[in-house]
């Protein structure tokens, strides 16, 4: 059998975990251990883990992340999410194919009272948001509760394996976003008043002002704070087209989980929908885990993401199609290829227009909601509640970090510590990381060659200034005032000592060097590069790339080396004309071939657009029912359950509203359905004050 | 005013719910011109979304188990009638014993649902354990049983009345609410609410816990008071649990407690908290999971495991005896109060609604005059319900 683990990784170090062994439908496979079964079974090649009740559908990861229940197994005879059990010796895995049998148990547990704490400050979620907030509480000696129900601190942080951009003073930038979240975490653990509790989940805010966590996954506990910070992130939109459920259909947080944290290729052949900053980045993720990007379309006329990752995932190879979308993901019991179409000015597909390409996996990432139902119900009920990050206003984790300190001082104030005020600066720094990229503007080429002088891609006005640090003769220029503002090199040819480092540290690979010193004609090009070292070599031959992605030429590679200060980005040297030098930009990673539609579209003929994954609604039924009239969210779950299931709502309520809208009806005619808890599902036991997981098991 | 030209309907109800959907169903169907008017901005988003779904006959007093029987035969033949699944479920009712204190209590009223000849019986130990095989068999004294009753979807079927209602010419007018009535000479002219006026010369009070308030725009006073409840929801497992399993003791915090397996394969179950928490407020409160999860599993320790997916606060609009208020109000004439559901509005409502087809069309039958002095308006309210 295949074995789908990623074993060589540009950034991640891979760990020597024991080798362990399990069973799947009864046969034996083998596992590392301290993995999630879901890990476990990816790396055996095994990606439908069962089939839905109600109409057979295959099921299996969604979104790694615990929230859905489209990843359930039966784990020795109990119902469990494959995402978030680890596997362990001998463990008997079975798909889950229709309603579980709950298993029969006769002896009544231990029951325990449920605790009660008090503290000054909750915060939920150990993000980028809440680490800082917490932090800046941690150094006045605040006492604080910091939960968050993964196994590590960062939030999404920890999937991020390339450089952040932002403001290098405030905000890390430059510096990878795992290892952010180890800086903060470290740091963070040198106050012993913030608490932190790792696996344990938020409940809900119940209308005592009390909050119910779920602490290490199995106990049950109520906190009551005197004030409530929400850091909870975001979720991801999610959209319908033919076949959106297929196993190998995946959000972009699941996609980056599977690979960034599980290790596993979950794709050979990867097509992503959405050009904004996620979509790109996990683009460009894949491309480093050894994983096809076959394509990427965007309906609007332009990638709402940073130019320089767009471009950046261009020169690679990857073809970029906006004013395109997607038809459908077609196959049976999983992802074998996509159909996409070009859409017109109101996003209509454009008839004529429609190409397959073939490809094992889908990656939808069309933006982001935020998680905010804590937050609301905070305020409903009259707490003391703050909100940062993604779950008060989508934006860059940069600036997530900035307005996570700024919710710690004023939290701070809140308490009564006589902390003054927070900064106008904090504030102001805070909408600068905030603000959408600027418009393109053209590349401006120096006109000299002579002598060594970088060459400046970065054409976009985004928050971003490593460059004008890393320049250790301050030639590269930016506004501190407004780091929005695009870098300039100041000097000539001849004051740069082509020390590499703004070609290695820039976070968009958006700078190269060229040296004529050696030879005028044939000028030495350094392009960034962070990939295995492997498949580039001396001598080898590669297609040099323009900005843009159209390849230049054949050039050879005279080295690819590391610079001392740079952190696992490396820096290739080819040699190329002086006519095309400068317009090289970086190095095309994947052969064409991959990128090629197939010789027919294929037309999709089952009517499979799902709304509610849970309950198996479709956007047929929705849209019928806005048609006949019905404007309560309420009335729709009545009728179709969209949005009774398991996971509560997350990933169909954006695409309800999102069909409201396209049925032409304003947002404000529409009520908004009913939230309650739980945020999770969680076992009846837990909420009794059964204790521990051996209480569990079946007799 | 009466000069004004407003629409006029043979009958307006107030409140879309588990009384009214059905009310407007029956009253449609004998050919009236019907208005709904409520103030959510849907059919049923008041308490009725709120009911658990139980369904049973075995009450201890004639006009409830009258009403429900009936209501009992409309649910059972919704589906093969009208086409809409609402998902009737005959799985049954028990009420389970643990202590001598409840077998007695049990016995007691078994005695006189039979004498009504209600399908009810005493199952002992081993017989209970054959229905409910997951009941904790330690100390089980064993335990009433009544077969022909059993659950529906009070989302489904509380959308299915109004639905059909709608098809045979009802009109339904949600987000509006009642601000007024017309009253002249004592009689019901017509209604007023925030957006219109409507005339009508029969008006029917279906307002659930807001009765009294809309009992009041006529001046009448109606002792019907809102106390809550909280319930919840799991997930789907495959089918093990037949019947509903109400167990009475009463503990710290709760008078009893009952669950069900719904026709979904979940689990729903609620609380009766003692003591009463009055009032309009249904905001969750950390208090109902720990106290239910901890006499659930005590009462079914296979119940574990299953997951909890959603809970919530539902009112139950009291009366002083726990018994329903249905009938014409004394001094306004064509106002007819169906209130005070006392937490079985769902059960109730569609026995109900013939019932107040009948008011309207003058058509009460002998069993009705038999069972109306139990839930007459102007009866003494201090008698008391064997068993709520």
């Amino acid at each position: 059998m295949t074995d789908y683990r990623i074993k060589k990784h540009p950034i991640l170090p891979i760990p020597d975990l024991a080798e362990i062994q399990f069973f799947w439908k009864g046969q034996l496979l083998s596992a590392k251990k301290g993995e999630t079964i879901s890990a476990a079974l990816f790396a055996n090649g095994i990606r439908v883990f069962g089939h839905h009740q109600k109409d057979q559908s295959p099921q299996g990861i969604f979104c790694a992340n615990g929230q859905c229940s489209q990843c359930m197994v039966m784990v020795n005879g109990i119902p469990q999410k494959a995402c978030m059990e680890e596997v362990t010796e001998g463990l008997h895995v079975e798909p889950l194919d229709g309603f579980p049998v709950l298993p029969k148990i006769e002896e009544i547990p231990g029951m325990k009272n449920i605790p009660e704490i008090t503290i000054p400050v909750l915060i939920i979620g150990g993000g980028p948001a809440g680490l800082s907030a917490a932090l800046e509480l941690g150094k006045l000696g605040v006492k604080v509760i910091l939960l968050d129900d993964k196994h590590r601190l960062g939030g999404k942080l920890v999937l991020q394996t390339h450089r952040f951009f932002g403001s290098t003073k405030a905000v890390f930038a430059g510096t990878r976003g795992i290892d952010i979240a180890t800086k903060l975490e470290d740091e963070l653990r040198e106050y012993s008043c913030v608490d932190i509790w790792l696996t344990s989940t938020a409940l809900a805010v119940f209308s005592d002002k009390k909050v119910g966590v779920l602490k290490n996954g199995d106990t049950y506990i109520l906190i009551k704070p005197e004030i409530l910070l929400v850091s909870t992130g975001a979720r991801e939109k999610f959209i319908t087209f033919n076949g959106n459920t297929l196993p190998g259909v995946y959000g972009a947080g699941a996609f980056q989980t599977l690979v960034n944290r599980d290790l596993v290729r979950p794709a050979e052949k990867l097509f992503i929908i959405g050009g904004g900053n996620v979509g790109l980045i996990t683009g460009y993720h894949a491309l480093q885990a050894g994983i096809g990007v076959v394509g990427l379309v965007e309906a609007l006329p332009e990638c709402g993401g940073y130019k320089v990752h767009k471009d950046k995932l261009m020169r690679m190879g990857v073809p970029i199609m906006t004013s395109h979308t997607i038809l459908s993901a077609n196959g049976n019991d999983k992802v074998e290829s996509i159909t996409i179409a070009q859409v017109d000015e109101k996003f209509h597909p454009i008839p004529g227009t429609e190409k397959s390409f073939e490809c094992d996996s889908i990656l939808v990432a069309v933006g982001l909601d935020p998680v905010n139902e804590f937050y609301k119900k905070g305020i409903d009920y009259g707490m003391k509640t703050f909100v940062a990050g993604d779950a008060e206003e989508i934006a860059e984790a940069s600036a997530a970090i900035i307005v996570g300190k700024i919710r710690g001082m004023e939290i701070a104030q809140e308490l009564g510590l006589d902390v003054g005020s927070v900064p106008e600066s904090l504030y102001r720094t805070s909408e600068i990381l905030k603000s959408k990229p600027g418009s393109y503007k053209k590349i401006q080429y120096p006109e000299f060659e002579e002598g060594v002088f970088p060459i400046i891609q970065c054409t976009q006005e985004i928050p971003c200034d490593p460059c004008s640090a890393l320049c250790p003769h301050g030639l590269i220029f930016i506004d501190s005032n407004d780091i929005r503002s695009t870098p300039v090199f100041l000097g000539d040819g001849f004051c740069c000592e082509a020390c590499e480092q703004c070609v290695a540290g820039c976070p968009g690979l958006a700078i190269t060097l060229v040296d004529y010193r050696r030879n005028l004609d044939m000028p030495t090009i350094s392009v960034p590069y962070e990939f295995n070292r492997d498949p580039i070599q001396q001598k080898d031959v590669v297609t040099a790339m323009d900005t843009e992605g159209q390849p230049l030429g054949e050039f050879e590679v005279l080295s690819v080396h590391a610079i001392p200060t740079s952190d696992r980005t490396l820096v290739v040297h080819l040699q190329a004309p002086r006519e095309i030098a400068k317009k090289i930009a970086g190095i095309r990673m994947q052969e064409s071939q991959i990128t090629h539609p197939m010789d027919h579209y294929i037309q999709h003929l089952d009517d499979d657009m799902i709304v509610c994954r849970c309950e198996r609604v479709k956007a047929g039924e929705i849209r019928s029912l806005i048609r006949q009239g019905i404007r309560d969210f309420n009335e729709i779950k009545t009728i179709t359950r969209a949005g009774m299931g398991s996971c509560g709502g997350k990933t169909c309520t954006s695409i309800i509203k999102r069909i409201f809208r396209e049925e032409g009806i304003p947002d404000e005619e529409v009520t908004d359905q009913t939230k309650r808890p739980l945020f999770m599902e969680v076992p009846l036991g837990i909420f009794a004050g059964v204790n521990g997981d051996e209480d569990l098991i079946d007799d | 005013m009466t000069k004004l030209n407003f629409p006029h309907y043979d009958v307006i109800i107030i409140g879309a719910g588990s009384i009214g959907a059905p009310t407007a169903f029956f009253l449609a169907k004998s050919g009236f011109k019907v208005l709904v008017i409520d103030k959510f901005p849907s059919v049923g988003q008041g308490s009725s979304k709120r009911a658990i779904g139980g369904i049973r006959a075995t009450h201890s007093d004639p006009a409830k188990i009258r009403l429900c029987l009936r209501s009992i035969e409309i649910f059972s033949t919704w589906k093969e009638l009208y086409g809409d699944d609402i998902d009737w479920y005959k799985g049954g009712y028990t009420f389970v014993a643990y202590r001598e204190q409840e077998e007695i209590t049990l016995k007691e009223l078994l005695r006189k649902q039979k004498e009504f000849g209600l399908n009810i019986n005493w199952l002992n130990k081993e017989e209970f354990l054959e229905i409910v095989p997951d009941i904790n068999p330690n100390g089980l004294l064993g335990g009433t049983y009544s077969p022909d009753d059993g659950s529906a979807s009070p989302l489904l079927a509380t959308h299915s009345f109004y639905r059909q209602a709608m098809d045979l010419g009802a009109v339904f007018h949600f987000n509006e609410s009642l601000e007024e009535l017309i009253i002249s000479n004592g009689k019901i002219k017509g209604v007023k609410t925030n957006l219109s006026t409507y005339g009508t010369d029969l008006l029917i009070n279906a307002a659930g816990p807001w009765a009294k308030q809309v009992a009041k725009l006529a001046e009448i006073d109606i002792p019907v008071d809102p106390d809550s409840h909280e319930a919840a929801i799991t997930e789907s497992v495959a089918h093990f649990l037949n019947p509903m399993v109400v167990d009475i003791r009463p503990q710290p915090g709760s008078s009893n407690f009952y669950f069900y397996q719904h026709s979904t394969g979940q689990i729903i179950f609620c609380i009766t908290p003692k003591p009463n928490i009055w009032g309009f407020n249904v905001e969750e409160t950390s208090e109902f999971l720990p106290m239910v999860a901890k006499r659930m599993i005590d009462v079914m320790p296979r119940l574990q495991n299953i997951r909890v997916r959603r809970t919530w606060r539902g009112l139950y609009p009291m009366t002083p005896d726990g018994f329903p208020i249905i009938g014409w109000a004394n001094n306004v004439e064509g106002f007819l109060l169906a209130a005070g559901t006392c937490g079985q509005g769902f059960m109730l409502g569609p026995g109900m609604g013939e019932l107040l087809q009948r008011f309207v069309t003058n058509s009460l039958t002998e069993q009705d005059h038999e069972i109306l002095p139990y839930v007459a308006p102007d009866r003494d309210f201090s008698g008391q319900e064997l068993l709520k």
